[in-house]
């Protein structure tokens, strides 16, 4: 494709990479399976499993996470749509407001958001429904860009007025023409806030929930092979949902949306 | 078929526009009400609030004793090592992430590299926060899998005054993320470097170093320095990763923030505004900077 011979130089750059990338993976998969000083074994994996506060830990970063893909959707489709449709104008306007979940990172946007619900509303922040309220905005960079990309790639307007000339109303285009299309692209979004979600530590941490990553900061403090047993629970998680974009939403802004932001 | 047929004159006359336009431009409106409100309540106002909160006493009247004190020591200090660690890992990243994508690219490199390049990164650049932290103590950790390798050929890693637990050791950690993170911004704009340039360059007699100064590098230096900033501005605003490594003994604007807001640090909660409010300030440098370059990178590579 591009310009350049492949060296050495280069061949040595990619096994950098390579032995960058997995060795810290090496070294928590064979942590988490050593069982004795010579022997190894799934032990740590079954206790974390068996472990009700594991299982407590995990649903509700399921459950999250779901709620957060959900209204995510609800909140961004017809947002997106109208926008592609009928207010270009604001395109800008939208562009801008994705960004900002990046200027007001993770732990700055918890304070505010308790701040501002502790003094008005305090059973906003009484139980893990804030933490939905507040994911949605996280995911927003990549919800917003994964479907605006994915909306662009079909032509909105024409197969809107196509619906329209054979009498389908709003509702039934945005169900039976809009979603089909944008399908893919909602799929990635979705893989994309799930891992967000259930990798996410410091809102459910600073808001005092007991979510997976929460469970999982408590013990490392305590056992390290069940630690790595987790780390590699959600690693496995991640790999999931990356192969997932991958191989369902082929060529929907796919590096663009890949990019999961800090921690 | 009858159906349709049946509906379509009803539509050619498009009942949306016979209503006058202003009540149609207020309906455009109406729709993208519920995002915006959403983004209102859920942002905007909390954002609002804490810039307001970081030039008030906790009773509420004015001051500017918060944005003050940032400049003591404890605070100053959290701002010069979050900035140091920024940069040290924005530069890894940078530097290292543009080499390997590059080698990924180029015209020898067996194609499967590239996809599974960015696979990888993908993953890499995902799998931050608890779960990395995690998987580095248990590879670099005192009792960790390599450190054990190591002792047992008579490098004894902790005695030669590594640990992971410094200022190196999360230079090490926030790489992990940071190198597949410019991996995946940068290839793009790899990609837009055309061949012909190169061939053009070397037809007129170039090396390869000549290349790079006269063209490569001016066309590329937006999107690099562009993604440096990016790289920052990630870093900057870790925090599950930083906690769980070193807790407490390295201060960082994250994590200070964190404890003024779980009360086991300042006796004042405003200065978890005044802090963030900081942190918010410097990251938006950083995106501005990021825009700016970003377009005038996309002049060349479209």
């Amino acid at each position: 494709m591009k310009r350049g011979r492949f060296t050495l130089w280069d061949v040595f750059w990619l096994l950098f990479a390579a032995v960058y990338f997995l060795v810290p993976l090496y070294g928590s998969a064979e942590f988490s399976l050593e069982t004795g000083p010579h022997s190894h074994g799934f032990d740590a994996y079954g206790q974390v499993l068996r472990d009700p506060a594991f299982q407590d830990s995990f649903l509700l970063s399921l459950e999250l996470s779901i709620a957060t893909v959900v209204l995510s959707m609800i909140l961004m489709v017809p947002t997106v749509y109208w926008v592609n449709l009928r207010l270009p104008r604001l395109r800008r306007v939208l562009d801008f407001i994705a960004v900002l979940p990046f200027v007001v990172p993770a732990v700055t946007l918890a304070v505010a958001i308790l701040g501002v619900f502790r003094q008005t509303f305090p059973w906003m922040i009484s139980g893990p429904h804030i933490l939905v309220l507040s994911y949605v905005v996280l995911a927003l960079p990549f919800t917003y860009r994964s479907l605006d990309a994915g909306m662009r790639s079909f032509n909105p307007r024409t197969l809107t007025e196509a619906a329209q000339s054979l009498g389908a109303n709003w509702f039934t285009i945005l169900l039976r023409v809009i979603l089909p299309n944008l399908r893919f692209a909602m799929l990635s979004a979705a893989f994309l806030t799930v891992t967000l979600v259930m990798g996410e530590y410091t809102m459910a941490a600073l808001m005092l929930f007991n979510t997976f990553s929460v469970y999982m900061f408590q013990i490392g403090n305590e056992q390290a092979n069940q630690a790595a047993a987790l780390a590699m629970i959600s690693l496995l998680l991640t790999w999931a949902a990356m192969f997932g974009i991958l191989f369902l939403g082929r060529g929907v802004g796919r590096r663009q949306a890949q990019i999961g932001g800090a921690r | 078929m009858a159906e349709v047929t049946r509906e379509a004159p009803a539509v050619l006359q498009r009942p949306a526009d016979r209503r006058p336009r202003v009540s149609r431009a207020i309906l455009d409106w109406a729709a993208v009400i519920p995002f915006f409100a959403y983004i209102g309540v859920f942002l905007l106002l909390p954002a609002l609030w804490l810039i307001v909160g970081a030039f008030q006493t906790e009773s509420g009247s004015l001051t500017l004793d918060n944005i003050r004190a940032l400049f003591n020591d404890q605070y100053a200090n959290a701002y010069l090592n979050s900035v140091e660690i920024s940069l040290a890992t924005a530069l890894t990243g940078s530097v290292c992430g543009f080499f390997v994508a590059y080698a990924a690219v180029k015209e020898g490199a067996p194609g499967w590299i590239r996809s599974v390049l960015s696979t990888f990164s993908g993953v890499a650049a995902n799998f931050a926060g608890i779960p990395l932290a995690f998987a580095f103590v248990a590879t670099l950790g005192t009792t960790g899998v390599v450190t054990a390798f190591l002792n047992d050929h008579g490098i004894n890693l902790y005695q030669n005054g590594f640990t992971l637990y410094s200022f190196a050791g999360l230079v090490l950690v926030y790489t992990y993320f940071q190198l597949p993170l410019m991996i995946l911004v940068i290839s793009p704009a790899l990609d837009g470097l055309r061949r012909e340039w190169h061939e053009a360059a070397t037809n007129l007699g170039a090396t390869s170093l000549e290349y790079w100064r006269w063209v490569g590098l001016p066309i590329l230096w937006p999107s690099l320095l562009g993604s440096f900033v990016l790289l920052f501005g990630t870093a900057f605003a870790a925090y599950a990763t930083a906690t769980s490594l070193v807790g407490s003994q390295i201060s960082l604007v994250p994590i200070l923030i964190g404890r003024v807001t779980t009360g086991d640090f300042a006796s004042n909660p405003q200065m978890a505004n005044a802090l963030s409010l900081g942190m918010i300030l410097i990251i938006s440098v950083a995106m501005v900077i990021y825009a700016l370059l970003q377009r005038r990178s996309s002049r060349w590579l479209q």
